[in-house]
């Protein structure tokens, strides 16, 4: 057996901080790995899903006996051939008490709901099989009318349930005035309707849909002990614990494995219909089965995001000091109340007031249910939602004042030397630095420069007109702490589980719960281990995603993982210590107090003398000659709960060329620069920084879920929900301050959302600069050309997408059934 | 996803696919690279039982020149047109076009014959096709017939070709030293043009000689904007000397409206479409 090669504390290279290329990578990229959709067992059947294609209906009958004949087709099962064995999808966050949530079937067999939900499930020996007995099941329906509109829907004129008697689920509260957190909103804007600045205005959030790479799939093997379910999954924990809830089956029955997951951004954060289907299928069976979903399958049911109007009315002097903010948001829940559904909203509720001081803050959102996908949890969840808005809305302030949009930002925002700073929504800010995060945007981008050619532009009329779009945004991630989390009403705490194992031959077991989609947690963690315990970078093995292997988490997502999780492992790290060195103590004759940890050695002070953690780790697995009443074992665990979120934050910068001819825009120049605390791998921020800004950039840009008025999804496959590629992008330039966070030892903070959350309004504010000289004041998103150009010819902000599709492989819908753009109104007093 | 079933052949003469075609009728359906074909079957919206394909025949591969004319094989892939030298001296236009379809993926798998004989208003190849007035070569049983552009195109998804027929190749009489632009409108690289605009002109000095011009995604059908080529005849090659002409671009069009914009906008995007892709064709 070969220790660990040792290295002399004064010649360790750290880990912390270096650019490691991702060691998951080669297996990840090339698909020669454990993807869901890979895993093939011995005997194993496939699921097909027959689908409603109406929005809302009533099931009169399932005629499954043409498909039962079909070859291979093992069995053809309803909903109602299952009853309460099916179980239920759950919401795992009701946010008020008397939240109206509807029953969700995983199959209903009386009425569907939403155009995409399950009514029968195909089981036959091959996929292919199984997909052309799916055709051979007759449904019949009776079409029922349908809550589409999500402002008609608020106002119950159509109801997605009508057993339930209103769409409207639940309405969420907050007022600094009645929380002690600030004053009253409502004097304040009534003082500034006298004598100071009061702007209106309302916002979509489009309807937006995860599209992660990876298709959904699940393969569930009920043939051993334990019912083993394989699942494309983010949250394996939650998803375990949801089973033994809903489905009777006890919680140490079940193992749940979520291999190689090929992204998520929230889509996958989900209990699902087809997970249920095919535990159900499964069990029944006696036999494993696989369901993996089609393109098409995953745009129409897996859980879309965003889905807003938001009404908002900024309160200000008429210097543009913020004095009162109130925001009033209608979110679409789709049919269902999902996991976390109604509570992404509220997970936006402390963030409107974002980096400014503002001395009163009112919040409020209905959550409505309509005849469309459910919505919940996408990149961000809530919080770009708010930093689109507030950020919007300072630059319509800073427009009504007259003065630059950094000029407005750095009157109200918190100085440096405030921190700690406990805002107007009640959170505690530990750290920041806005001043030095613009500072350098601004040098990066060359904001004076560009500002000269912008006013050059509009002097000589310019066909191609430039706009600077400024977003400096915070927002709070690593959830977290479970005691707010639970003052929330949410279902689950936030703490995250390490435990870390020292190997015979030197070689170091790392198990944390936050298991990754994507996010490289497999080279960030072994680098922090590497440092911590003073072993090489390639002796650290991360294990993660299965619940017999990793029994306790919590899971990733809302940028969690390294500011929860990685502290997590710091502490089972620091445990691995605490136990060697008695060990070590011991077998170099020498005193624990004598002894000190460096470079992966213990060394006795004041002598030569010294062993490594690896030797150490080997003596412990003889245990020959270990000191009395020790236990040979240096095998550690932690379970870290943090006291705070965590609140990274940056200055947005972009600059946007916009031809006011054809609307058409090109992004001329991006830059960044976050403030994420300390960095363990550079290269891994740069790639969610660039993914963030992009997924950012295409809601401002690209992306929209269009439904036609039947309630059928229009944009329904790449050719019409249009994501960006490497094509569509420009190279982004992006940069970071540091100021450590104080909630944990690294000093970390979430990077996961970041980009995405603040990309957004800087794209929107950059094509409104541009134009606001000819009277633009908003652009509804996406921000089409089409749109651009409307809004130049002076038609508000563009109006509504068409709700018909690019007729290349069948005849698009009809006309559609979008919203109509908000209205806004700019009321400035003496100004 | 996963297609319906269905019976594959690869004939490798013109013959043997003309006589599959016979037997099989209504029930057969031509792959000819299958950058449109598959997906459709993928999605379940079409099921063909026999799919003919015609990537072995050798014959309808290739490009030569033919006096008068270059000649396209209607099994050449698009890669191949796009980096020809012939169609680069004869018919820049089509070059254009070609550099601008879909992405390098589909223009290694899809066929020059494949895309026109799909006839998507919106493919990227018809309106050159058109603007260069080229001559379609369709093969049936009963012999060789040649069809002209303007009768090639007959609605959304449908052309000349009978339903026992094959396209083999494409005459594009040569328009050497004509200059070509082709300009196209998209929000992202690889979506199917909103609207499009071919054009190829022959100027002498700063005038422009003689002038076509071809429409994508503007009705069912490629286009001819004929009121604009007529118009810019004798006109000077800048943008105020084809701003007039330009401006009768969308003259009887019928887009779509769309997720990408109503058919106002397109004729908007048309006319001053036009007006770039004519001044860049001229070398303006």
């Amino acid at each position: 057996m070969t220790a660990t090669q040792e290295r002399p504390s004064d010649e360790v290279e750290r880990e912390i901080g270096r650019d490691r290329r991702r060691k998951e990578d080669q297996r990840l990229i090339t698909g020669r790995t454990r993807w869901t959709d890979n895993i093939t067992l011995p005997g194993m059947l496939h699921l097909a899903m027959v689908r409603s294609p109406f929005a809302h209906a009533t099931i009169t009958s399932i005629d499954t006996s043409a498909a039962k004949q079909a070859t291979n087709v093992v069995a053809v099962l309803t909903g109602a051939d299952f009853g309460e064995e099916l179980g239920v999808c759950i919401n795992a966050w009701p946010i008020t008490p008397d939240q109206v949530t509807p029953n969700h079937s995983p199959m209903p067999s009386d009425r569907v709901a939403f155009a995409g939900e399950i009514v029968a499930v195909v089981v036959a020996r091959s996929a292919a099989e199984a997909r052309d007995a799916a055709e051979l099941v007759d449904v019949e329906y009776d079409e029922l009318p349908a809550a589409l509109d999500l402002k008609d829907a608020a106002a119950d004129t159509v109801l997605a349930h009508p057993d339930l008697g209103t769409n409207k689920s639940a309405l969420w509260v907050f007022d600094s005035g009645e929380a002690g957190t600030g004053g009253a909103v409502e004097d304040a804007i009534s003082k500034a309707r006298g004598d100071g600045i009061v702007i209106e205005r309302e916002y979509r959030q489009q309807r937006l849909i995860p599209a992660f790479m990876e298709p959904r799939s699940v393969v569930v093997d009920p043939t051993g002990e334990q019912y083993v379910m394989y699942s494309a999954t983010q949250i394996p924990h939650i998803l375990r614990f949801a089973l033994a809830a809903t489905t009777g089956v006890p919680e140490s029955k079940i193992r749940v494995i979520a291999p190689d997951v090929g992204g998520g951004f929230g889509g996958k954060l989900q209990v699902t219909p087809e997970e249920w289907i095919a535990w159900a299928v499964g069990r029944r069976l006696g036999k494993p089965v696989k369901y993996t979903e089609t393109r098409s399958e995953s745009l129409v049911s897996g859980h879309h995001g965003r889905d807003q109007w938001q009404k908002l009315t900024l309160a200000a002097e008429k210097d543009g000091t913020v004095t009162g903010l109130k925001v009033e948001l209608l979110a679409d829940l789709g049919a269902y109340v999902a996991i976390v559904g109604g509570g992404v909203p509220v997970l936006g509720a402390f963030m409107f007031n974002s980096i400014y001081k503002f001395p009163a803050y009112h919040f409020a959102v209905q959550t409505v249910l309509t005849n469309k996908t459910w919505t919940d949890a996408y990149r961000g969840a809530g919080r770009p939602e708010a930093t689109y808005a507030i950020e919007r809305l300072m630059d319509e302030l800073a427009a009504e004042v007259g003065v630059d949009p950094l000029e407005v930002r750095e009157k109200n925002w918190i100085k440096h030397e405030e921190f700690p700073f406990t805002t107007v929504a009640g959170l505690e800010y530990d750290s920041g630095n806005y001043e030095a995060a613009t500072a350098r945007a601004k040098e990066m981008l060359g904001y004076d420069e560009l500002r000269a050619e912008q006013a050059a532009r509009r002097a000589s009329g310019d066909r191609v007109q430039l706009g600077i779009g400024t977003s400096t945004f915070t927002e709070m991630c690593g959830l977290a702490p479970s005691r707010v989390l639970g003052s929330l009403d949410y279902g689950a705490g936030g703490w995250e589980h390490a435990s870390v194992r020292m190997l015979a031959t030197g070689k170091v077991e790392v198990v944390t719960g936050a298991s990754a989609h994507g996010q490289g947690h497999e080279t960030a963690f072994s680098q922090i281990v590497a440092d911590r315990l003073g072993v090489a970078f390639e002796d650290v093995e991360i294990l993660h995603g299965d619940t017999q292997v990793a029994p306790k988490g919590l899971d990733t997502y809302g940028s969690r993982s390294l500011v929860v999780g990685g502290e997590a492992l710091v502490k089972a790290a620091d445990k691995v210590i605490e136990k060697a060195k008695p060990i070590a103590a011991h077998l170099l004759e020498a005193s624990a107090d004598d002894l000190e940890f460096a470079g992966g050695r213990f060394s006795v002070r004041g002598t030569d003398q010294g062993m490594a953690i690896g030797e150490v780790a080997l003596a412990t697995f003889a245990a020959h000659n270990l000191p009395d009443g020790v236990e040979p074992s240096l095998d550690s665990e932690a379970t870290y709960d943090p006291v705070n979120f965590n609140f990274p934050h940056g200055t947005h910068l972009c600059a946007m060329e916009v031809d006011t001819e054809t609307g058409e825009l090109t992004m001329r120049k991006y830059v960044c620069c976050d403030d994420i605390g300390n960095i363990i791998n550079p290269l891994i921020v740069s790639g969610q920084v660039h993914g963030g800004l992009v997924q950012g950039i295409a809601q401002a840009l690209w992306e929209e879920a269009v439904y036609d008025d039947a309630g059928t999804l229009v944009s329904g496959s790449f050719v019409d929900y249009l994501l960006p590629t490497a094509a569509d992008t420009i190279s982004f330039e992006i940069d970071h301050t540091t100021s450590p966070s104080l909630t944990n030892t690294l000093g970390t903070k979430g990077v996961g959302e970041a980009g995405t959350i603040a990309s957004t309004p800087a794209v929107v504010n950059a094509v409104v600069d541009a134009l606001r000289p000819m009277g633009v004041t908003d652009i509804q998103m996406p921000c089409t050309p089409e749109r651009v150009w409307k809004a130049i010819q002076g038609a508000g902000s563009g109006g509504a997408t068409e709700g018909a599709a690019m007729p290349h492989f069948e005849s698009g819908g009809e006309m559609g059934n979008q919203e109509q753009p908000g209205t806004s109104s700019t009321e400035g007093a003496g100004a | 996803m996963i297609p319906a079933q269905f019976d594959y052949m690869a004939p490798t003469s013109v013959e043997d696919a003309l006589a599959a075609l016979a037997e099989h009728g209504d029930d057969a359906k031509i792959i000819a690279g299958g950058q449109s074909l598959l997906p459709v079957l993928r999605m379940r919206l079409n099921a063909p039982e026999m799919i003919i394909d015609l990537g072995r025949i050798e014959s309808l591969r290739g490009i030569r020149d033919d006096g008068d004319a270059i000649v396209i094989g209607a099994m050449t892939p698009h890669a191949v047109v796009g980096s020809d030298p012939l169609v680069a001296e004869h018919a820049a236009l089509i070059s254009k076009a070609v550099e601008h379809l879909a992405d390098a993926q589909i223009r290694h798998r899809g066929t020059f014959g494949g895309a026109l004989a799909h006839a998507d208003p919106a493919g990227d190849l018809g309106a050159p096709a058109l603007a260069l007035g080229a001559e379609f070569v369709i093969q049936g049983s009963g012999g060789t017939r040649t069809v002209a552009a303007d009768d090639f195109f007959v609605d959304l998804f449908e052309t000349a070709i009978g339903d026992d027929e094959i396209l083999t190749e494409v005459r594009v009489p040569k328009h050497t030293g004509w200059g070509a632009h082709y300009e196209k409108f998209v929000r992202v690289a690889h979506q199917w043009p909103i609207v499009a605009v071919a054009a190829t002109v022959r100027a002498d000095g700063g005038t422009i000689a003689e002038a076509r011009v071809g429409l994508t995604n503007m009705g069912s059908t490629p286009l001819r904007a004929r009121a604009t080529e007529a118009a810019l005849a004798g006109q000077p090659a800048t943008e105020d000397g084809v701003r007039a002409a330009a401006e009768q671009a969308a003259e009887g069009t019928n887009p779509p409206s769309d997720l990408n914009g109503e058919a106002d906008y397109r004729r908007h995007l048309a006319r001053v479409l036009t007006r770039r892709a004519v001044v860049a064709a001229a070398g303006g």
